[in-house]
């Protein structure tokens, strides 16, 4: 299932220097710098409150940085106007917040925003691709949670994004469903060099899937490297 | 009886004033009598009340004796205290004193202005400052209403907002069924208002034309006039506010800055 843990050897497509951000005196990321490089699977751990997800986010912008930057493709993400930004760095949440209406609707969401119409034909190979072939119809409201993932994640990728972050995206799923969902991003990444970041606090799941992890405390980067060297065997 | 007893309108006032004053205090004494003691509330209301309304009702004397422009200005004045006050029914967004002014100046100056230009607002300060008074303090009501809902509706779907926002989404889209709402939910008691009208209550303004002797169906219909002038300005107000509110949600980086925590 996982993805081959190796040295990174792509290019560099995301880096952060200096990154950080605080909220009135708290400073809830803190100086940190690091690289992601293409087709890679970055996982970032560390314990709840240790600004994991606060990371993730002023990665596509969501938030932003109160000190240092972020380089996308080579150059500093403010450069980019931020749906540009956001459609190619794209993002899936614990929560799949799926909008009311169909599958396909969904999956149309993105691209609509920019004047695409999705294809029938292309909404049926992203659900294929995520293991929920003929969903296309399906009310949001009547899937399980898993699904709702998938749509989710499949959402996410009709987009075309470059990179891909997960914001523990298993972490609200069933055992059956978490272990599908793992599956699926393993392949997703294997199979079109999609580079991930995944902020999890579940440090097997890092093992089973990451490249590379991060390990936060208290907002700062404490080691960054391979799973076995950071979290242990 | 007070009337063949008092012969000027100030003296059969306070008669009045006073009668209505012992009728509540004898309802005071008959709860005291099942040990609910409200004198001294009671009291105090009783005093502040016919205290306040007598300075309203001198300051009113003097201004009805001001030249009609006067108006513009006590107008003004009331827009920009409806403003202030409506603001704070949007609290944590940035600039909500602002667009509720302009909403509340646009809305119920706009048909103030129209109407009045028409004909159907007399220019005289009599008529033009309770009747505008009337529009401006409705269009507040329905501005805090709105911004009010549009606050939650945001704080409630926070997660939906930045998930379309990750998708690319422009925020005035990411909010636009929200807003909607809020101009639905704000709108809700000036249409009750027109739907009620004569058959649930009628409104002071035409029990006032009634008991001065106006004709009862020029009052009536009159009334109607200035329910629907109400209905226009709030309608106006409110697409305004949340039209302009919903860019004040978001910082100049398409980032949801109105949130609990904010």
């Amino acid at each position: 299932m996982s993805v081959a843990q190796q040295t990174p050897t792509g290019a560099v497509v995301l880096r952060t220097e200096h990154l950080g951000r605080s909220v009135g005196d708290i400073s809830v990321v803190t100086d940190i710098s690091l690289d992601v490089y293409h087709g890679e699977m970055l996982g970032i751990v560390g314990p709840s409150g240790s600004g994991k997800s606060s990371l993730l986010r002023l990665l596509n912008r969501l938030d932003e940085p109160t000190s240092g930057t972020v380089f996308f493709d080579g150059q500093d993400y403010r450069q980019f106007s931020p749906r540009e930004l956001r459609r190619r760095v794209g993002m899936v949440t614990q929560r799949p917040f799926l909008f009311p209406g169909n599958v396909a609707g969904n999956i149309r969401f993105g691209p609509l925003q920019r004047g695409e119409v999705v294809a029938d034909e292309d909404i049926a190979r992203l659900l294929e691709r995520v293991g929920l072939s003929g969903f296309a119809g399906r009310e949001v409201a009547n899937l399980s949670g898993g699904e709702q993932q998938r749509v989710s994640l499949a959402r996410a990728l009709a987009n075309h994004p470059e990179i891909l972050l997960l914001d523990e995206p298993t972490s609200a799923l069933d055992e059956q469903a978490k272990t599908g969902v793992e599956q699926l991003i393993c392949s997703l990444v294997k199979d079109t060099s999609l580079t991930c970041v995944m902020v999890t606090h579940d440090r097997d799941q890092a093992r089973r899937m990451c490249d590379r992890v991060a390990l936060l405390e208290a907002g700062r980067l404490i080691q960054y490297g391979k799973p076995a060297e950071v979290l242990g065997a | 009886m007070l009337k063949s007893l008092f012969h000027t309108q100030l003296t059969l006032g306070l008669a009045q004033a006073g009668t209505a004053s012992v009728l509540a205090l004898a309802v005071v004494l008959l709860a005291r009598r099942r040990n609910i003691h409200l004198e001294s509330d009671a009291a105090i209301a009783l005093l502040r009340g016919i205290v306040q309304i007598v300075a309203v009702g001198s300051i009113l004397a003097l201004l009805l004796k001001s030249p009609r422009w006067t108006s513009v200005f006590l107008l003004t004045g009331m827009i920009l205290a409806a403003g202030s006050i409506s603001a704070k029914r949007a609290k944590n967004i940035p600039g909500a004193r602002k667009v509720s002014t302009y909403s509340i100046a646009a809305g119920a100056g706009l048909v103030t202005a129209v109407m009045t230009w028409a004909g159907v607002i007399d220019t005289a300060i009599t008529s033009l400052i309770p009747v505008g008074s009337m529009i401006i303090a409705n269009a507040m009501n329905t501005n805090g209403l709105a911004l009010n809902r549009f606050r939650s509706e945001v704080l409630a779907h926070a997660g939906e907002i930045e998930t379309a926002l990750a998708l690319g989404a422009a925020p005035e889209h990411t909010v636009a069924s929200y807003a909607e709402s809020s101009i639905h939910a704000s709108l809700i008691p000036a249409i009750d208002n027109l739907r009620s009208l004569g058959i649930v209550w009628i409104p002071g303004l035409m029990t006032g034309m009634l008991l001065s002797g106006a004709d009862p169906l020029y009052a009536a219909i009159y009334q109607f006039v200035v329910i629907a002038m109400i209905l226009a300005s709030s309608g106006l107000t409110s697409l305004l506010s949340t039209l302009m509110i919903r860019n004040h949600a978001f910082s100049a980086a398409e980032q949801l800055v109105l949130k609990s925590s904010g």
